[in-house]
């Protein structure tokens, strides 16, 4: 069987069969028992910013830094 | 470190001025010069900054990081002026054929502005608005400053490079006249690896969240990045004649290539201007009108039943072709089950609004993004009526088909940036709010009038077309010329024109007022200090 008729087999076969059951299974697991909470604390996730400043990343960044809220961002120029 | 810097920008610098010199065509001989020009600033920057001592009292940069947003949203502006000029002049240009001037030949006849002004308003307006809000989205939602430090510097940088060589390219005559995606094989070596780039830093902000969920927009975002990639790689794969010279020429042959060219190109419109588009509007609207988003289970159904169904409606693009009919039947198919999803999304963006209604009166952000969403869905069930084979043997090559894009591209990602743009100027230079909200109307106003002025007159001119081209008389002749249906169009012409410029001037009108916000000294107190 040539190249084309074999992928052409497997798509309108099997592949069709796996993305139908995944697409199945997602709805039906967006769905499960219990989701709502999870999916009520993933939809207030655009409203954090203002609660949740990021951590201070200088731990990692240089030895001896200070960690200054606002610090400029407009480059890292010889951070070395 | 900086040394290997130096080095490297010095090499290409020197390739590109090899490149220049051995040049076989003007679009590569200017592309050449453009990037020995910026290496040579690049190196001169990095070897004034050299060797200088760190400042005492450096911290590292903390917090999120919104320079790149902040660049990002000016350039979105400033490209979709350029871009909606240039549209808004071609259209005159079809109106009146005398505007392809004579002395401009042949870098301004339409055939070279065309490319110019999809380009910049889809790749230059559009890209820089889904890089600026996918990079202040992300931060937000993942409580996470921009993985890769300048990373994100280079993905801003590189992209506005890329647009640059593509629009001048297109001036130039350097085109692989594959539509979106005409930019020639080096242009597109290098936005592959801008990319990979703008993929690193998504991934990797996402990756190093302190949430435990990634929000649905990151979710399309993500997936248009991604896709993006992969249909960018595919469809230019080509060789070139000549490494000193523009020309490539195409792996694929025949219909091959043209079924290649529309699963990308309906795949840019699903990925591009959808997904990514959508990750703006779960985020934005939800911000904006202060409630989280309707349901957040229809969202997740929502994004695996795009991503699934889209892939595979390109082939309506090539009903009556060479295609085989199973393929234009499946391309058919699938973009009539994606009508569903695409209301899902409306649907579910509309209804965060529940309990916010009055806000459509006060808010003329929301107004917008509410506009913005009524589009989305009338070009989601205009697309799919328009796949089916009987219809489009009426719409396709006619007017119709630009009128539908319009209506999507000015209505859908036209507004929504707009309001994007609205919500984050402010923000991003810590002003209370925009300097004017009755600009924010009126350009609400320009805006929708201009794109009814557009859509109503292409809906006219293309069904028009579609008619006059298919009348025969009673001994089956045609009756009409093409040269009749273009005389028949002139006045719907001049009505898309104003159209144009009514959109046009709406976009400079927001323009003046994202100079006045922040130019304005700042009055409102707020915690955080400016940059």
């Amino acid at each position: 069987m040539d190249l084309y008729s074999l992928l052409r087999e497997i798509a309108d076969s099997w592949g069709l069969l796996a993305f139908f059951t995944f697409f199945v299974g997602m709805a039906i697991w967006v769905f499960r028992p219990g989701s709502r909470a999870l999916h009520d604390e993933a939809a207030q996730l655009a409203f954090n910013d203002d609660h949740a400043p990021p951590p201070a990343a200088c731990a990692n960044a240089c030895p001896d830094c200070t960690c200054d809220h606002g610090a400029s961002d407009r480059g890292q120029r010889n951070s070395k | 470190m900086d040394y290997l810097k130096i080095t490297i920008l010095a090499l290409i610098a020197l390739v590109a001025a090899m490149a220049a010199n051995f040049a076989q065509d003007a679009a590569y001989m200017v592309h050449a010069l453009i990037i020995m020009v910026v290496a040579a600033g690049l190196f001169f920057y990095t070897i004034r900054g050299m060797e200088e001592p760190v400042p005492t009292g450096y911290a590292a940069p903390t917090g999120y990081m919104d320079g790149p947003v902040r660049f990002g949203v000016i350039a979105t502006a400033g490209w979709g002026v350029i871009g909606m000029l240039a549209g808004t002049f071609i259209a005159f240009q079809l109106a009146f054929p005398a505007l392809n001037f004579d002395w401009g030949q042949p870098f301004t006849n339409f055939g070279r502005l065309r490319p110019l002004h999809t380009s910049a308003v889809i790749f230059a307006f559009g890209g820089n608005a889904l890089i600026a809000t996918s990079f202040y989205i992300v931060q937000r939602t993942s409580s996470a400053r921009l993985w890769g430090g300048n990373l994100a510097w280079f993905v801003f940088w590189g992209y506005n490079l890329f647009i640059v060589l593509a629009a001048t390219g297109y001036l130039l005559g350097s085109t692989q006249s594959k539509e979106y995606a005409e930019p020639e094989w080096y242009v597109d070596i290098w936005l592959t690896i801008v990319w990979v780039a703008y993929l690193a830093v998504f991934l990797g902000t996402i990756i190093k969240r302190r949430e435990k969920h990634i929000y649905v927009a990151n979710w399309f975002f993500l997936a248009f990045i991604v896709t993006v990639a992969m249909l960018h790689i595919v469809n230019n794969l080509s060789i070139p004649v000549s490494i000193w010279g523009s020309k490539s020429v195409q792996v694929f042959a025949g219909v091959q290539d043209a079924m290649t060219q529309w699963w990308y190109g309906h795949n840019a419109v699903g990925f591009f201007l959808t997904a990514g588009f959508l990750g703006m509007m779960y985020y934005f609207v939800p911000k904006q009108a202060g409630r989280p988003v309707y349901s957040y289970k229809l969202s997740i159904i929502h994004f695996w039943a795009l991503i699934f169904l889209y892939i595979w409606a390109g082939p309506h693009h090539l009903h009556y072709t060479a295609l085989p009919d199973w393929a234009s039947t499946l391309g058919m198919v699938f973009s009539i089950v994606l009508w569903m999803p695409s209301w899902g999304g409306m649907i579910n963006g509309l209804m965060t609004l529940e309990g916010a209604w009055d806000k459509i009166r006060t808010d003329p952000i929301i107004r917008m993004m509410v506009a913005s969403l009524a589009f989305y869905g009338m070009s989601t069930f205009e697309g799919p009526m328009m796949s089916i084979r009987a219809v489009n043997s009426l719409s396709h090559y006619t007017d119709w088909t630009i009128g539908h894009v319009h209506s999507g591209a000015l209505g859908w990602n036209g507004l929504i940036t707009f309001a994007a743009i609205y919500f984050l100027t402010p923000k991003l230079w810590n002003r209370a709010q925009m300097h004017s909200m009755p600009a924010i109307n009126l350009h609400f106003w320009l805006a929708t009038v201009g794109i009814v002025l557009y859509a109503a007159s292409m809906w006219v001119t293309g069904i028009m077309e579609g008619l006059m081209w298919r009348e025969v008389d009673a001994n089956g002749f045609l009756v009409n010329s093409f040269a009749d249906t273009v005389e028949a169009k002139f006045p719907m012409y001049v009505v898309r024109g104003l159209g144009g410029v009514l959109y046009l001037s709406g976009a400079l009108v927001m323009v003046w007022n994202m100079w006045m916000t922040i130019r304005a000294p700042q009055t409102a107190a707020i915690a955080t200090p400016a940059e």
